[in-house]
């Protein structure tokens, strides 16, 4: 941590779990018009992109033309699966009651059924955030992401699993709610899990008839340009979606927490979980609307379901009130950000350093959190 | 009249073929056709105003021409017409005026505004021609019968005169032989609907009965609310005719008890009202309906979701503290206050987190 805070008294807490609660009842009284445009707008850009990189890839014996298709195509997918699928399934524009818009049904241009998304991570990951055995975003169930992990010799391969991870993302994503390691595990079977099998099959069936064999087919002699534009720009959202992903609870400063901590958690208690458990990437508008405003993870996680480009103006208020409560704020640029989760990565693929002149200070700080945390709960 | 669906030109079908579809997995290609243009959606039943003006200051008549997804109506159905309003979609039902016989499918609504009415109010104000507003299919039972009764007795309040109306054309339409008496409660001549029309086709046809009563109407022959006597002027047996009554819930009170104190059988009624919403959110009152279970139960005040598992329902649900949105669940009709913000919603078919939602009277869920 670079600051030392303050110790939280439970009545300060939840003041200020009520000063969050009163920023949230702000902005839903001021949804509307402007709300509606803005995702209304995303959403043509999208469509645009997407109908526009599939057309230049058409004619991609041209090589601009392959290069500009599979950029639109990749900004597409990029749009798509984070400012658009992402918040429309956290039922951000429910308000607007357009079926269309419906966080319950809404489906995204990934392998990843949303209904298993929507258990996965608005769910598991929202309410469970950062909780080491609970929240399965730590490490997807692969990598060894907190020291709390018990490291076992098979994470040594740790850099390279994550490096195949953010290859074949949106997979990963798809599979992240089968709970695979619970089934390695003995804990649960194949058999149970046969439904969520058969939803991913259908859903990966359709993307990949779509992006590796119609698309392909129907362009005639582009074929193989089609087919390598379309793989691509599946890769290029897997990485993007992989680095923004990544950067937002496992920076060099985030918490994580244990399950006894996180019992019985008031109002305050949850959201000052959430805020010590994410951190922020700073960044022009473009950055912000490329990354699905998960630029922003610390008000996303404070206020999941408020659309998710209100985040830049609710964040002056957030740092404000963590100003005056003496709670750190963490945010930096992608490099140092992501060069932090990398460091990460590389350093928990080894054994604990045992014996060697204590913990060292983050992990110090985590701790005296820590039982700060257990104290109040 | 259902209206076989046009084989349409090459255009068309190809927008319908499933390879589109499938190369436009997982939105569908309807989500990209409406970009261009928003009444070519296969799904979608969508509507152009074609025309409007307006026939009284509290009232708008609306011309709309529905997309090749409509599939036609019967006299005295309704429509919910959807409109956005400050980004939020609104649907209210209106039964459309226009005879089922008219020619291009053209629905005429007229729309009477209330103070508090937003989707009235709006398409007063804010309805022009060009603007693309979204329906339903029609619905409900308010219809003539099949073969037509002989003699047909139509009474109405207020705006509950389109479906009546629509009946009314749609007889004139048939050379309807019988006779029809027509009987229309307004508040004033000012605010009376359908007046050159309904006195044009009283001229045109020699058994339609046509009289309109002023409830605040000083001393017409007509005046004041519905009573025995007003029948008189406009059918020769309201015994024996087939009735139907659209209005305001009074209205439809006093036909109902007349029509039982005389021993008939009840009369086709229809009424559009807004919920009565109580505020006692201390004690909690009403009743809970769970549609799709077709269960009930006394609301107990808590949130939804756990009145739905003590009423032996196991609706989906996460984290329990209106966070992850999975219990969200539609509200068909009534008020719930959000027991996170205190705010009070009454909004019909609307989506609320049920874990978070309490119930204030009485509260109707799709579950």
């Amino acid at each position: 941590m670079s600051t030392a805070e303050s110790q939280l008294t439970r009545d300060q807490l939840e003041a200020f779990g009520r000063e969050l609660d009163a920023i949230r009842a702000r902005v839903v009284i001021d949804l509307g018009q402007r709300d509606a445009d803005y995702i209304n707008n995303v959403i043509r850009t999208q469509r645009g992109l997407e109908v526009a990189g599939r057309g230049l890839l058409f004619l991609s014996l041209v090589p601009p033309a392959w290069i500009a298709g599979t950029a639109a195509l990749s900004l597409s997918k990029i749009l798509d699966n984070m400012e658009i699928g992402h918040n429309v399934m956290h039922g951000q524009y429910d308000w607007m009651k357009d079926p269309r818009l419906n966080g319950k049904t809404f489906e995204w241009d990934t392998a990843c059924p949303g209904d298993q998304w929507r258990h996965s991570h608005n769910y598991m990951h929202h309410t469970h955030t950062n909780i080491v055995g609970k929240d399965r975003d730590i490490g997807y169930g692969i990598l060894r992401m907190s020291e709390d992990q018990k490291w076992r010799p098979y994470y040594l391969g740790n850099p390279i699993y994550a490096t195949l991870l953010a290859i074949f993302f949106q997979y990963g994503v798809a599979l992240h709610d089968l709970e695979a390691e619970r089934i390695a595990a003995g804990d649960t079977t194949w058999g149970e899990k046969r439904g969520m099998l058969q939803d991913i099959w259908r859903k990966v069936r359709g993307q990949t008839l779509k992006d590796y064999v119609l698309f392909p087919l129907v362009s005639g002699p582009s074929l193989p340009l089609v087919l390598a534009g379309n793989a691509t720009a599946n890769l290029a959202r897997n990485l993007w979606a992989f680095t923004i992903i990544f950067c937002g609870h496992f920076p060099e400063g985030t918490h994580e927490f244990t399950e006894e901590e996180a019992e019985n958690e008031t109002r305050g208690e949850w959201y000052y979980r959430q805020l010590l458990g994410s951190a922020n990437l700073t960044g022009g508008k473009l950055f912000h609307i490329l990354s699905g405003n998960l630029s922003h993870q610390i008000e996303h996680h404070l206020f999941p379901d408020l659309p998710a480009h209100r985040y830049a103006e609710i964040a002056v208020h957030v740092r404000d009130i963590c100003e005056r409560y003496g709670i750190s704020y963490n945010a930096g640029p992608l490099h140092k950000q992501f060069g932090s989760v990398v460091g990460k990565i590389v350093k928990l693929a080894l054994p604990p350093r045992a014996g060697r002149g204590g913990p060292k200070p983050d992990r110090n700080d985590a701790k005296a959190r820590r039982q700060e945390f257990a104290a109040l709960a | 009249m259902i209206r076989v669906p046009s084989s349409g030109g090459l255009g068309r079908r190809l927008l319908r073929s499933n390879l589109l579809e499938a190369l436009a997995y997982p939105h569908g290609i309807d989500r990209y056709v409406e970009l261009v243009s928003p009444l070519l959606v296969k799904r979608d039943v969508r509507a152009e105003v074609s025309g409007i003006f307006h026939q009284t200051p509290k009232s708008v008549t609306l011309a709309l021409c529905p997309n090749e997804n409509w599939r036609g109506m019967q006299a005295g159905q309704f429509v919910g017409v959807s409109v956005e309003i400050d980004g939020a979609r609104e649907t209210r039902p209106y039964s459309p005026a226009g005879s089922q016989h008219a020619a291009d499918d053209v629905l005429e609504l007229t729309v009477s505004t209330h103070p508090d009415g937003r989707v009235s109010r709006f398409l007063r104000d804010h309805g022009r021609r060009g603007m693309v507003v979204g329906l339903t299919q029609a619905q409900g039972q308010f219809v003539l019968p099949e073969p037509r009764p002989e003699r047909v007795l139509l009474i109405s309040g207020g705006s509950g005169i389109t479906p009546v109306m629509g009946m009314l054309r749609t007889l004139c339409d048939e050379d309807f032989p019988g006779e029809i008496g027509f009987l229309n409660y307004a508040r004033s001549p000012e605010l009376a609907l359908y007046g050159p029309e309904l006195r044009k086709l009283a001229e045109r046809h020699d058994r339609l009965y046509v009289a309109r009563a002023f409830t605040r109407g000083g001393k017409r022959a007509l005046a004041g609310r519905f009573c025995r006597q007003h029948l008189r002027a406009v059918t020769s047996d309201h015994r024996r005719a087939a009735t139907f009554v659209c209005g305001p819930p009074a209205l439809i009170d006093s036909v109902r008890s007349l029509w039982s104190a005389e021993g008939l059988p009840e009369p086709a009624v229809e009424t559009f009202t807004q919920p009565a919403i109580s505020f006692g959110t201390e004690r909690a009152e009403g009743v809970l309906s769970f549609a799709a279970s077709g269960c009930e139960a006394p609301n107990s005040g808590l949130p939804l979701l756990e009145q739905a598992e003590d009423a032996g329902l196991s609706p989906e649900h996460g984290c329990r503290m209106g966070i992850c949105n999975t219990c969200s669940c539609r509200k068909v009709q009534g008020a719930v206050r959000n027991a996170l913000t205190g705010a009070v919603s009454i909004a019909e078919d609307e989506q609320i987190r049920i874990c978070v939602c309490v119930p204030v009277g009485d509260v109707v869920l799709d579950l």
